[in-house]
C-alpha cells in the first residue's frame, strides 16, 4: 500500500519535472527540473530495490554531470525564444509520438486489466541482499570484456577531449609550481644596509 | 577461468596504446618521430600477436562475448595493413602542416582497437562498444585540425549523425534483447530460429539495426555524412576513414546480420536491395558532378558500398567471401587513392581538386601510372583487382537468381567508369596547371608504389586472396 | 507515595496500551522520528558550540580573547547570534530570482542533515542501517553543491556568482579524490555499510584501524574534506579579501544562518566520517592494552567517536588559524594533479597487497 502511494507520488513529481524541463523559459530552471527528475527516478529505482543504480544515478548525474551542465548554462546567455522558433512547426510530430506512446501504454494497461500477466512481481529480496555486490560480481566476470572496452572508451574520450581543447597559445604565461615551491628566502629578499641620512 | 590468449592482439594493442600515450607526453615536439615509430611498432606487435594466436576453428572466450576465428584473423590483419599505410602516408603531410602530433597516431590506434573489437565481437553489446570506440576516435580525428573551420563543421555533422545512428543501432539491439533475452550472437541466432522467433518486435529491431549498419557503411539514404566528412576532414583522416573502418562495417554486417540474424535473411534481403540500388545509382551519378577529388571519392565509396552489399544480399557462403574480397580490395584501393592526394600535396597546397591532377604524366610519369592503376581498379577494368571484386559479387548475385540486379550493377559500373577515366584523361591529355616537383619523401613513394602495384599483382593473380576469403568464411 | 507510584504504573500501562494499539506503520515512523531527533538536536547544539569554540580557540592561538561577554566566559554567545539572525529581516535583492534565492539555503541544509541518517553513532545506534551506506554518503554530499550554485546564481550578483563558481569547481574536483579514497576504504572494509566498515577495523589493538594501511588515503580524505567544506586554507569561495563573502554575500538573517549551519554540519560530518572510515569509529584506542581490557576505557562507545570527532574539529580550527589561504589555481592543482594520482596509486598498491595477502590482508579479506 505505502510503496504504491510512494510510487505514484514520485512518478507524479517525475512527470511534472520532466514537463518542466521542456516548458521552462529559463534554461537554468530547465536544468534544475532535470535534476529533480533524476532524483525522482532514483527514488523510483529505490522502490524497486535497485539501490546501487539509484544512488549512482544521483552521484553521477546529479552530483557531477548536472553541476557541470549548470556551470555551462549559467555562463552562457541562452536565448530560449530563438530556440523555440521551430517549435510550432514540429509540434505535430511530437504530438504524434506522444499519441503513439499513450496508445502503447493504454494497450499495456488494457492487457493487464484482462488479467494477463506479463511478468510476475518478483519476490522482495532479504534485507542482507546486496545489490552492489551482485552487480559487481556480474560486471567483473560475465561482462568483464565489455567493462574493459568501456574503460578504453573513457580513456579515448579523455584523449579526444584533450586533443580538441588543449592548445599551447604563444605568449601564455604559466607558473612553474615546482620552481615556486623551491624558492628560498635568499632568492627573493636582499638585506640592504641603509646608511641613516642626516637631514 | 577466462582464456585470454584468443584476445592477445587486443590486449597487446590496448597496452601498447597506453605505452605510446605515456611516452608521447614526455616527448618534445622535435622528438615526435618516436611516437610515429612506436605506433608502427605497436601495429607490428599486434600483427605478430594475431599471427601467433591465429586460430582455424572459432574460439569463444570472455563468457561468449568474444570470438576468434579465421575470418576475424584475416580481417584484423588487413586492418593493420590499412592503418600502417595511413600512418606512413600521413607522416609527411602532417609534419608540413604543423599537425604532426602524437594524438593522431594514438587516436588512430584507438580506432583500430575499435575495429578489432567489432571484428571479434560475439555479443551485440561488444559490437556496440567497439563501434563507439571506433566512432569516437573518428569524430576526434575529423576535428583534428583545430585551425580548419570546415573540419570542425564536418566533425560536428559526423558526430550528430553518427550519434543518431548509434542510437538507432542500440535501439534495435535493445528490441532484439527484449525479444530473445540474450545479447550473445550464437544464442540469439538459436532463439530467433525457434518457432515464433521472428515476430513483429524482432523485425522492428532488425529494421533499426539495418539502418545503423547502413549508416556506418554510408549506404544511401544514410550517406549524408560521407561526402562532407571526406571533403572536410584533413586528407590523412579521410584516408583513415575511407579505408580501415570499411572492415569494421563489413564485420558489423556480417556478425549481426549473417551470424545473428541469418535466419531472417529473407527479411533483410529486401532492405539491403533497396539500399544497394540507391547507393549504386546516387553514388555513381552524383560523383560525375564533383570537381573535388575527395568528394568524388566519397561518392565512389558509396557506390562501392552498394557492391559490397550485393554479397550480403546473395547470402550464400561464396557470396559472403565475395563481399569480403571486395571489402579487402576496396580498402587497398582507397588507401592508394588517398595516398596519391597526400603525395601530391605540399605546404600550403592540397591536391584535392580534380584539376590538380591535370598533366600529372608530364610531371611524374610513374605516379601518373600508379594513379591510372588505382582508377582502373576502382572502375573495375581488368586485369586489376577491382575487376575481380566486381566480377565475384555480380557472379554471386546471378547464382542467387537475381540476374536483373546483376545487370543493373554492371550498368552502374559503366556509369562509374566515366568519372574514374576522366581523372586518367586529365593526367595524360591535359596540360599541367603547376610545375612544382613532388615533395613527398622516398619512403612514402616506395610504399605507395608497392600499394599501387599490388592492385595489379593481386588482379593478375587473385587466386591466393580469393582462396583465403573462401577458406575463412 | 503510593498514589504516585500507582499513578505512574497506571500511566505506563495506558501508554503501552496506546502504543500497542497504534498501527505498525505509525509506530515505525514515531521511532524513526525519535531517532532523528536524538541525532539532529545534539548536532545543532554541536554546530552552535563549534562556532563558539572556533572563535575562542582561534583567539587563543592568535593571542587574543575571543567572545567572552555573553554568559559565563561567553558560553551563551551562540544563542545570542542565533536570536540576532532570527530576528533580522530577510532581504531579497532586487532582480534576484526570488524562488531560487529562498530555496538555496534549504537545498544546502537538507543534504547536510540527511547524510547523518547513515552514520553509525555506536555499535547499536544508527538511524538507517543501509547496505550502500558509503555510496549514500557520497551521493548526498555531492548534492550539497547545489545550494551553493543556486545561491550564487539566484542572487544576481557578480561576487556571489564568482564565489559559487569557485566553490562548485572546487567541490567537484575534490569529490573525485574523496571518492577514490573511499574506494580504498571499501576495499579494505569489504562492505559499503558504514557499521560493517567500523567492525572490520575491530581487532586486537589500535593497529587494526584503517589509518595505518591506508595512511595516504586518510590524509587525502581529510584534506579533501577540508577543501570540500570550503574551509581555510581552501576557502577561496568565500575569499573575504577578493569577493567579499562569496556565494552568500547577498544573504542576511536566517538565510545566512542556514548556510552557516549547513557548512558547520558538513564539517562535523567530515570529522565523523574520517573517524568512522580510518579511526575505527566508536572503537576504543585502548582496546587490547594489557590491564585495561575489562574497563570502560577499552570498551567501544559513542564517547570514543565523539572524542575523535572533537580532535578533527580542532584540526579544522587549527588549520584555519595556521595556514595562509591557497591561491585558486594551486587548489585545483592539488586536487587534480596531486590527490587523484595519489589515491589511484594507493588503490593499485592496496589491490596488489590484497591479491598477494600482504600486511593487513594476510588473513584475506
Amino acid at each position: 500500500m505505502i510503496p504504491t502511494i510512494l510510487f505514484y507520488a514520485f512518478a507524479a513529481i517525475l512527470l511534472i519535472a520532466a514537463f518542466g524541463v521542456i516548458t521552462a523559459r529559463n534554461p537554468v530552471h530547465a536544468a534544475l527540473f532535470l535534476v529533480l527528475a533524476f532524483v525522482q527516478s532514483a527514488a523510483l529505482w529505490l522502490l524497486m530495490e535497485a539501490e546501487f543504480l539509484a544512488i549512482v544515478l544521483v552521484l553521477v548525474y546529479v552530483g557531477a554531470v548536472m553541476v557541470l551542465l549548470l556551470f555551462v548554462v549559467m555562463m552562457l546567455d541562452i536565448n530560449v525564444e530563438t530556440m523555440r522558433e521551430g517549435f510550432t512547426r514540429y509540434v505535430w510530430i511530437g504530438g504524434l509520438v506522444a499519441l503513439l506512446v499513450a496508445v502503447e501504454i493504454g494497450h499495456v494497461v488494457w492487457f493487464r486489466s484482462e488479467g494477463m500477466q506479463f511478468l510476475s512481481t518478483p519476490e522482495p529480496f532479504p534485507a542482507d541482499y546486496s545489490n552492489t555486490r551482485e552487480l559487481g560480481s556480474v560486471l567483473y566476470t560475465e561482462h568483464v570484456y565489455a567493462f574493459e572496452i568501456a574503460a578504453v572508451i573513457l580513456l579515448l574520450a579523455i584523449v579526444a577531449a584533450i586533443t580538441l581543447t588543449m592548445r599551447r597559445r604563444p605568449g601564455l604565461k604559466a607558473q612553474n609550481v615546482a620552481k615556486q615551491v623551491a624558492v628560498r628566502r635568499e632568492d627573493r629578499v636582499r638585506l640592504v644596509k641603509v646608511e641613516p641620512t642626516k637631514d | 577461468m577466462i582464456d585470454y590468449y584468443p584476445a592477445a592482439a587486443e590486449i597487446f594493442l590496448a597496452t601498447a596504446i597506453c605505452v605510446v600515450l605515456l611516452v608521447d607526453v614526455f616527448l618534445r615536439d622535435e622528438q615526435r618521430m618516436i611516437t610515429y615509430w612506436l605506433s608502427l611498432a605497436a601495429l607490428l606487435g599486434t600483427a605478430a600477436c594475431s599471427a601467433l594466436f591465429f586460430v582455424d576453428e572459432p574460439v569463444t572466450t570472455f563468457f561468449g562475448s568474444f570470438v576468434a576465428d579465421a575470418a576475424s584473423g584475416v580481417l584484423k590483419l588487413v586492418a593493420y595493413v590499412a592503418v600502417a599505410l595511413v600512418f606512413v602516408y600521413s607522416r609527411d603531410y602532417l609534419a608540413r602542416r604543423n599537425l604532426f602530433k602524437g594524438e593522431f597516431f594514438i587516436l588512430g590506434l584507438f580506432g583500430l582497437l575499435g575495429i578489432m573489437v567489432m571484428v571479434s565481437a560475439h555479443s551485440l553489446l561488444t559490437i556496440y562498444l567497439g563501434l563507439e570506440l571506433l566512432s569516437l576516435s573518428l569524430y576526434a580525428l575529423v576535428a583534428f585540425n583545430r585551425e580548419s573551420a570546415t573540419a570542425a563543421e564536418s566533425a560536428m555533422k559526423f558526430f550528430v549523425l553518427g550519434a543518431i545512428a548509434s542510437g538507432t543501432l542500440l535501439y534495435g539491439i535493445s528490441l532484439l534483447y527484449g525479444v530473445t533475452g540474450t545479447l550473445e550472437i550464437g544464442t540469439l541466432a538459436e532463439r530467433l530460429s525457434g518457432p515464433d522467433g521472428m515476430g513483429i518486435p524482432a523485425l522492428v529491431g532488425l529494421a533499426f539495426i539495418v539502418v545503423g549498419v547502413a549508416f556506418k557503411f554510408g549506404a544511401v539514404p544514410f550517406h549524408m555524412w560521407v561526402p562532407d566528412v571526406y571533403q572536410g576532414a584533413p586528407t590523412p583522416v579521410t584516408l583513415y576513414i575511407g579505408s580501415a573502418p570499411k572492415i569494421a562495417a563489413f564485420a558489423l554486417a556480417w556478425r549481426v546480420l549473417v551470424e545473428g540474424l541469418g535466419d531472417a535473411h529473407a527479411s533483410w534481403q529486401g532492405m539491403l536491395i533497396v539500399l544497394s540500388i540507391l547507393s549504386l545509382a546516387i553514388g555513381n551519378i552524383v560523383a560525375i558532378a564533383q570537381t573535388n577529388l575527395k568528394r568524388m571519392l566519397a561518392y565512389s565509396t558509396i557506390s562501392h558500398v552498394g557492391f559490397i552489399l550485393m554479397g550480403f544480399i546473395a547470402g550464400s557462403d561464396d557470396a559472403l567471401s565475395a563481399a569480403l574480397f571486395y571489402t579487402v580490395s576496396y580498402v587497398i584501393m582507397a588507401a592508394a587513392a588517398f595516398g596519391m592526394i597526400l603525395l601530391l600535396s605540399r605546404e600550403g597546397f592540397e591536391a584535392e581538386q580534380l584539376e590538380d591532377f591535370k598533366g600529372l604524366n608530364a610531371r611524374s610519369p610513374w605516379f601518373a601510372f600508379v594513379m591510372l592503376m588505382i582508377m582502373f581498379s576502382m572502375a573495375g577494368v581488368p586485369p586489376f583487382i577491382g575487376f575481380y571484386a566486381k566480377l565475384l559479387v555480380l557472379g554471386s548475385l546471378i547464382d542467387a537468381g537475381l540476374v536483373w540486379f546483376a545487370v543493373l550493377g554492371v550498368l552502374m559500373a559503366v556509369v562509374g567508369a566515366f568519372y574514374y577515366l576522366r581523372v586518367v584523361w586529365y593526367m595524360y591529355f591535359d596540360d599541367p596547371l603547376d610545375e612544382a616537383p613532388i615533395a613527398a619523401p622516398g619512403g612514402m613513394r616506395v610504399v605507395l608504389s608497392v600499394n599501387g602495384l599490388g592492385l595489379l599483382v593481386l588482379g593478375v593473380f587473385p587466386g591466393y586472396l580469393l582462396e583465403l576469403c573462401m577458406r575463412v568464411l | 507515595m503510593d498514589w504516585l507510584t500507582g499513578m505512574l504504573a497506571d500511566t505506563e500501562l495506558r501508554l503501552t496500551a496506546v502504543w500497542a494499539a497504534l498501527p505498525e506503520f505509525v509506530r515505525f515512523v514515531l521511532v524513526d522520528l525519535f531517532k532523528i531527533l536524538v541525532v539532529v538536536v545534539p548536532l545543532f547544539i554541536a554546530v552552535a558550540y563549534f562556532t563558539y569554540w572556533e572563535r575562542r580557540i582561534i583567539g587563543w592561538i592568535q593571542n587574543r580573547l575571543g567572545p567572552n561577554r555573553v554568559g559565563w566566559e561567553g558560553v551563551l554567545q551562540p544563542f545570542a547570534d542565533l536570536i540576532k539572525m532570527l530576528f533580522k529581516q530577510v532581504i531579497v535583492p532586487g532582480n534576484a530570482n526570488r524562488f531560487l534565492f529562498l530555496l538555496a539555503p534549504i537545498v544546502a541544509l537538507i543534504p547536510a542533515l540527511a547524510v547523518w541518517a547513515a552514520v553509525p553513532m555506536s555499535e547499536s545506534f544508527v538511524i538507517a542501517d543501509i547496505n550502500a551506506g558509503l555510496l549514500y554518503v557520497l551521493a548526498l554530499t555531492s548534492m550539497g553543491v547545489y545550494g551553493v550554485i543556486l545561491a550564487g546564481w539566484a542572487s544576481n550578483s557578480k561576487y556571489a556568482f564568482l564565489g559559487a563558481m569557485r566553490c562548485a569547481a572546487q567541490i567537484v574536483a575534490y569529490e573525485i579524490a574523496m571518492g577514490f579514497a573511499l574506494v580504498g576504504v571499501l576495499m579494505a572494509g569489504g562492505s559499503l555499510n558504514l557499521g560493517d566498515i567500523v567492525r572490520a577495523q575491530e581487532g586486537t589493538s589500535v593497529l587494526s584501524w584503517f589509518l595505518w594501511p591506508l595512511f595516504p588515503l586518510f590524509l587525502v580524505y581529510f584534506i579533501s574534506g577540508v577543501a570540500e567544506t570550503n574551509r581555510s586554507p581552501f576557502d577561496v569561495a568565500e575569499g573575504e579579501s577578493e569577493i567579499v563573502a562569496g556565494f552568500h554575500v547577498e544573504y542576511g538573517g536566517i538565510g545566512f544562518g542556514l548556510f552557516f549551519v549547513a557548512e558547520y554540519a558538513n564539517m562535523i560530518l567530515i570529522t565523523a566520517l574520517t573517524a568512522t572510515f580510518f579511526l575505527g569509529g566508536w572503537l576504543s584506542p585502548f582496546a587490547g592494552v594489557p590491564g585495561l581490557a575489562e574497563t570502560w576505557i577499552a570498551a567501544p562507545s559513542f564517547g570514543w567517536l565523539a572524542a575523535k570527532m572533537a580532535f578533527f574539529s580542532f584540526c579544522f580550527l587549527w588549520f584555519r588559524a595556521t595556514f595562509p589561504r591557497y591561491r585558486y589555481d594551486q587548489i585545483m592543482r592539488l586536487g587534480w594533479k596531486v590527490f587523484i594520482p595519489i589515491t589511484i596509486v594507493w588503490i593499485a598498491v592496496e589491490g596488489v597487497m590484497a591479491a598477494f595477502e600482504i600486511g593487513p590482508w594476510a588473513a584475506g579479506i
